[in-house]
């Protein structure tokens, strides 16, 4: 047995609760009795105290696994799926890592540093679990350059949210997002599925939109996530119409009042939240009223153990939901001497609602006068021919930078119209936006690249 | 269209929108009283970048800013397509 005051993920999933699953494309793996299983091809006793890379090449082992070690392992280090060896190995020995789990292949240099252990989907029966500590969760940061940082979690912070607001409220839920939970935004609705009873359908890289929501739905997935990005990609993909989960969610990214619209039409009768969390910061906060933005009330007090403030014009988080440190030798603190965590997010008041106008690091310099290309692409996203939009830095020989946007107009978009489009757009930016704001210049694409976060990229701005 | 005369179109263009009232565009017009100020141009300058395929005053690395429309014109007529 387990010591009271230690919160473990196998404690939540007892057997009374059957028919619950978690699956991706190719296994449907059951929960109900998945704590009598292993995946891992030596006893988990082994494991006990170790900490360990989780390498696994899809979704599903790592979720396994995750199960398996928390409150086993001393640390988990959770790697997303685009991480490259080279850049992996400096982030092992930052974080002490001396066990890996993987099934792949590990490069020949690294043999003999670590014990590596097979996984596999749970087909060995085991006994004697022991769950005897706090295990540290590890994650990167999803940052576009460099290395990304390593942030310690408790399973208690991660799950603060998810506890707060109740888990009864979801049984029977099954949960889904676009994310990989690998990652901050995926990990918090694996952890809703499992802490709240409720079943998964995992993401697929490489998978079609159409091929993806065609198990959402044969998957009877109830409750989705996904950033702003993704679920615009989803609206314009058509495929959205054979679908009606009950509740939406987004996260990530800045959620405007055009995707908000947009899934409200989609999806009329779901309910639509959109949460703000980071990797860092943790769950801050999720509003429900359909409208961008957040109510003023939310800063300055203590809500669910929560305080937030803004200062600079940056949103500041104190919570123990936010990770407790970043990992590594040089690591700079995570927050400051308060407890506060500085989110880099721009806010800005208006009226009742706080809206958040982009990242600090993301301001375009037009000739001293800042701009965040989020707050452009909030204006051109009201276009009711726009689906999707990008404004960027282009570099100019007058002002040293001007915003441009890349914009992808609605399916169909009659080729004629678009002289026109580029008008009105031109002129609501012109409406709503001071004068150097304005695109210089608006382009109709195609496509806009998304990153494996799901963040619409912005590395060549 | 001449490559002047597609400068002039961009030019009016974006006094349109930016509510630029623009005086008769002769060569000797100093750029300073066109009306257009330093965003304008650098709006000029990025749109005639799509149109033509250059921009002049970023090709070279010590190209001097012209000071009147013909000057500019020029710029643009100057660098080898």
């Amino acid at each position: 047995m387990s010591p009271p005051d230690i919160f473990a993920l196998r404690q939540y999933l007892g057997p009374e609760l059957t028919d619950r699953t978690i699956s991706d494309a190719r296994h449907s793996v059951s929960l109900t009795d998945i704590t009598q299983h292993s995946c891992l091809t030596r006893r988990s006793s082994e494991l006990s105290g170790r900490s360990v890379l989780l390498a696994t090449s899809g979704q599903l082992l790592s979720a396994l696994a995750m199960i398996e070690l928390d409150g086993v392992a001393r640390r988990i280090l959770l790697c997303p799926p685009d991480l490259d060896w080279e850049r992996l190995q400096v982030l092992l020995d930052q974080a002490e890592i001396d066990t890996i789990v993987t099934d792949r292949p590990l490069p020949q240099c690294s043999a003999g540093s670590y014990i590596v252990i097979g996984i596999d989907l749970p087909e060995r029966r085991t006994v004697g679990w022991k769950v005897d500590r706090a295990t540290e969760w590890l994650m990167l940061t999803s940052g576009t350059s460099g290395l990304p940082k390593i942030v310690r979690h408790t399973l208690d912070g991660l799950a603060g949210a998810i506890i707060g607001e109740g888990t009864a409220r979801y049984r029977n839920a099954t949960w889904a997002t676009f994310y990989d939970i690998r990652r901050y935004g995926g990990l918090q609705i694996f952890l809703r599925a499992l802490i709240g009873g409720g079943s998964m359908v995992l993401s697929e890289p490489g998978e079609t939109i159409a091929a993806h929501v065609a198990r959402l739905r044969t998957g009877g997935v109830t409750h989705i996530s996904g950033t702003p990005s993704h679920w615009r990609k989803l609206l314009m993909s058509g495929a959205a119409a054979d679908f009606s989960p009950h509740y939406v969610r987004l996260s990530g990214e800045i959620a405007d009042q055009a995707v908000l619209d947009g899934l409200a039409r989609a999806f009329p009768q779901a309910s639509i939240g959109h949460a703000y969390a980071s990797t860092e910061a943790g769950v801050g906060f999720s509003v429900d009223d359909g409208r961008e933005g957040f109510p003023a009330d939310l800063i300055g007090r203590n809500r669910n153990g929560v305080e937030m403030k803004v200062v600079d014009g940056s949103l500041r988080i104190r919570s123990k939901r936010t990770a407790r440190a970043y990992v590594g030798a040089d690591a700079p603190p995570l927050a400051d001497a308060d407890g506060f965590v500085d989110t880099g997010d721009i806010v800005e008041l208006r009226g009742e609602r706080y809206h958040f106008v982009g990242r600090r690091g993301g301001i375009i310099n037009i000739g001293g006068l800042k701009v965040h290309p989020e707050e452009v692409e909030v204006v051109i996203n009201r276009h009711a021919s726009v689906q999707m939009s990008r404004a960027r830095s282009r570099r100019s020989p007058i002002t040293g930078a001007i915003v441009v946007a890349d914009v992808i107009l609605v399916d169909g978009t009659n080729r004629e119209r678009h002289e026109t489009i580029r008008k009105e757009i031109l002129s609501q930016c012109k409406d709503c936006l001071t004068v150097w704001k304005v695109p210089a210049v608006i382009r109709f694409v195609e496509r806009l690249d998304v990153t494996e976060a799901g963040k619409l990229a912005r590395t060549d701005a | 269209m001449s490559v002047k005369s597609k400068i002039f179109s961009a030019m009016k263009q974006i006094a349109e929108e930016q509510k630029v009232a623009l005086p008769p565009l002769e060569d000797d017009l100093p750029l300073n009283d066109t009306g257009f100020d330093s965003l304008a141009l650098a709006i000029l300058v990025a749109r005639l970048e799509d149109e033509l395929g250059i921009d002049p005053f970023t090709v070279a690395e010590d190209a001097a800013f012209p000071s009147t429309l013909g000057e500019f014109v020029r710029a643009y007529e100057n660098v080898p397509a």
